[in-house]
């Protein structure tokens, strides 16, 4: 029988976690995200499961927690929201460049500084080209539902395994805010079963210990390891391209957005069609790796393309640069915690695409 | 009564000659060599040896864990 | 008796501990940083726990301690060891977890991760070399450099009007109740490298006997940064430096020590 719940996308990647079998939580309370943190404390999973679940003193050491655990092998995870992940950002270059796996979850809020508490996607830069320092990239997923919000952590923990990486879900204050339908799944057991090639379990007798490290003072080793990385990423971009499509089979424009604004863009296609306007929409599941194949296979045949974001225009760069020249490619977006109607997305689509 | 004899093994190559050691010594054993090993150290090395009743001072002491110390108990 | 009778593997009454690795430390000559390296490698030596040990190496000049010690660690962020620690022991409760860190890291940058985890109770052991200056980086003042002491940052001296007091975290930390066993020690001499290894023994039983956290700071010399010799430089620590940081235990079994 199906296990269905009405939850806030906020709960739902919480108990998303709980059941993929994480091992620990450690996060620091920030809007719009606080309910992640509190709803896993109302669970107490330390009974449910055994996941611990810490209230850190600040991101900065919530982050170098999670990087402490996950040198254990664990599954484990933090979130925030943008000041929160701007905090983060030396623990997110260290967990990338020492190859420990963990979810991390940005429920964006509109910047820049403290900004406002209201939903954003501005953080889009700062999540797929780095963000800290150094050449890293983190796998990002961008949930589009609360469902999504609960798959994710599945998803998102998976790949971090396979990878040895750290994965972000890039979400926003609407969807982790608002309540829909939600489909649960089985509770997965907690691993118990360490890799001893990296985790910290203790040397066993008569083996070698392990150190987990990001730093060497080898310049040519650290070139090697950058390579290394660098191939992994490859891989990772060769392998865990994920997209949606709608209604771009007999579409002459199309709507590139993620998240909360993929839901806007759905209802503007909607309102277009019934105007006669065929658009069709490509939702990127992973902005990084980036969708850029399938998107510069359907952009010959469009006659524009509308990135739109809740930002001043970021992941239209990664459009421009797979869609390619001789299509037309346009942004529209709202800032600062504004949420564009579909009225106004399909209005700047015929104001940027058509009547130009 | 029991008299103690010592005596000190000094990993020369891995000595940093920082006289540590040296200050450490009750009976004066240790010296600083005029010779420098391959790091380009004065290095330690027992220069009273009669003198060393392998109370382990120096070894305890020494920040590079260089000497090692035995001993001999002697009856008169 | 020849030297020879007297080398003989009977006899050894005292060696490096297979705990430290071979590498040569990367410290300077005379650091106290690789005695009390060593100590601390011995007290999990003599406890029998390597096997369920997990070290903290901290951003400094102990950055490498990893490469010495032999077993399974992982290196922090400048600061941030006693978060890590919390990350690790959270997920293995019942194992040995201990940061290693210097004055800039636990007095400075990681002043909010050190109380923070002393305040929790956190069950983990801080070995805390206070040098009284930013060794690593080239010797600039430290919050724990003494009044009018010459660092690169501070050349006419630390003004206390201008640049702040130095700080006694090991006092302050004493204070929480989150700490159960607090000690200041040093390893400049043969008697105090043995007090020392006492204390960091009784860190890591109280840290087994699950009584929060416990913490061995440890006055060091850094006679690069100080630009002595480095038996100078334990003079000027003894003469200097222990007045205003008196070695002895602060804290045992929960209980604050009086005579401090
Ligand atoms: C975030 C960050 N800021 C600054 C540094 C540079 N840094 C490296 S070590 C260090 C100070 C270390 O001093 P201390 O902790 O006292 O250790 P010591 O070298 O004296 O043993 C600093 C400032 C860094 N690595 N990371
Ligand atoms: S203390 Fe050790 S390193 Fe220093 S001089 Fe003596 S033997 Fe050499
Ligand atoms: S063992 Fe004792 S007596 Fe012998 S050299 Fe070392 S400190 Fe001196
Ligand atoms: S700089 Fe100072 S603390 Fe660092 S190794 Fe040299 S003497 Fe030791
Ligand atoms: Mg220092």
């Amino acid at each position: 029988m199906k296990e269905l719940r009405l939850m806030k996308g906020n709960e739902a990647v919480a108990e998303g976690a709980i059941r993929a079998g994480a091992d620990g939580y450690f996060g620091y309370p920030i809007t719009p995200q606080s309910e992640v943190m509190e709803y896993l404390m109302a669970q107490q999973p330390e009974k449910r499961t055994g996941m611990v679940v810490l209230q850190a003193e600040s991101e900065v050491a919530a982050i170098n927690m999670v990087y402490g655990a996950a040198s254990t092998g664990k599954r484990v995870m933090t979130s925030s929201s943008s000041p929160g992940i701007s905090l983060m950002q030396e623990g997110i270059s260290y967990l990338a460049g020492a190859e420990l796996p963990c979810l991390l979850l940005n429920v964006a809020r509109g910047g820049p500084g403290l900004g406002t508490i209201q939903p954003s996607q501005a953080d889009y830069f700062q999540s797929v080209k780095g963000g800290g320092h150094g050449d890293y990239q983190l796998i990002v997923l961008a949930p589009s539902s609360v469902q999504e919000m609960f798959d994710f952590a599945f998803l998102g923990f998976d790949l971090a395994f396979k990878y040895r990486n750290p994965v972000l879900m890039l979400s926003d204050g609407l969807i982790g805010q608002m309540m829909e339908k939600v489909e649960l799944c089985e509770q997965l057991p907690r691993v118990t079963h360490f890799d001893r090639s990296w985790t910290l379990t203790g040397k066993p007798d008569g083996q070698e210990r392990n150190i987990v490290t990001s730093l060497d003072l080898d310049a040519s080793r650290q070139e090697i390891h950058n390579q290394h990385l660098q191939e992994k990423y490859r891989q990772c971009k060769e392998n865990e391209v994920r997209f949606e499509l709608l209604n771009t089979d007999d579409a002459e424009y199309l709507f590139v957005a993620y998240g909360s604004s993929a839901r806007i863009c759905q209802k503007a296609i909607q309102l277009g069609r019934e105007e006669g306007i065929k658009i069709g929409l490509l939702r990127p599941i992973t902005l990084w790796p980036f969708p850029a194949k399938p998107l510069s296979e359907l952009a010959p045949r469009m006659k524009g393309i509308l990135s739109v974001e809740q930002s001043a225009g970021q992941m239209v760069e990664d459009v421009r640069l797979s869609a390619g020249c001789g299509v037309h490619i346009e942004h529209y977006g709202r800032m600062g915690g504004m949420i564009p109607t579909p009225e106004q997305v399909l209005e700047n689509l015929k104001k940027l695409l058509i009547t130009k | 009564m029991a008299k103690m004899k010592g005596a000190i093994v000094v990993d020369i190559e891995k000595c940093k000659g920082c006289e540590v050691c040296r200050v450490a010594c009750p009976n004066d054993v240790i010296a600083i060599a005029q010779e420098v090993n391959h790091k380009g150290y004065h290095y330690a090395y027992q220069e009273h040896q009669e003198n060393c009743v392998g109370c382990a001072n120096c070894a305890v002491v020494c920040p590079d864990g260089v000497i090692t110390v035995y001993k001999v108990k002697l009856s008169d | 008796m020849d030297i020879k009778d007297i080398i003989k593997p009977e006899n050894l009454v005292y060696q490096k501990t297979p705990l430290m690795t071979d590498k040569t430390l990367s410290y300077c000559p005379g650091c106290g940083h690789g005695t009390a390296h060593r100590i601390v490698m011995e007290v999990i030596e003599e406890m029998g726990i390597q096997s369920e040990t997990i070290g903290v190496a901290p951003v400094g000049c102990s950055v490498l301690a990893y490469d010495f010690m032999n077993v399974d660690m992982v290196g922090a962020s400048h600061g941030r060891a006693p978060a890590v620690a919390t990350g690790i022991k959270r997920c293995w409760p019942e194992k040995f977890v201990y940061t290693y860190q210097g004055d800039g890291d636990l007095a400075a940058i990681g002043t909010a991760e050190t109380i923070h985890a002393a305040n929790r109770g956190e069950n983990i052991t801080i070995i805390f070399i206070n040098n009284g200056i930013y060794g690593m980086t080239g010797g600039q003042m430290a919050p724990t450099t003494l009044e009018g002491m010459k660092t690169s940052t501070s050349p006419y001296g630390r003004d206390l009007k201008s640049m702040g007091n130095p700080l006694k975290m090991t006092e302050l930390l004493a204070q929480l109740p989150g700490t159960c066993y607090v000690s200041r020690q040093s390893v400049h001499s043969p008697r105090n490298v043995r007090r020392a290894k006492k204390a960091i023994r009784a860190a890591f039983e109280s840290q087994k006997a699950n009584k929060g956290l416990s913490l061995v700071e440890i006055v060091s010399n850094c006679n690069s940064g100080w630009k002595m010799e480095p038996v100078a430089s334990n003079e000027w620590m003894v003469e200097h430096m222990f007045p205003f940081y008196p070695l002895g235990d602060l804290k045992v079994d929960g209980k604050l020590v009086n005579n401090q």
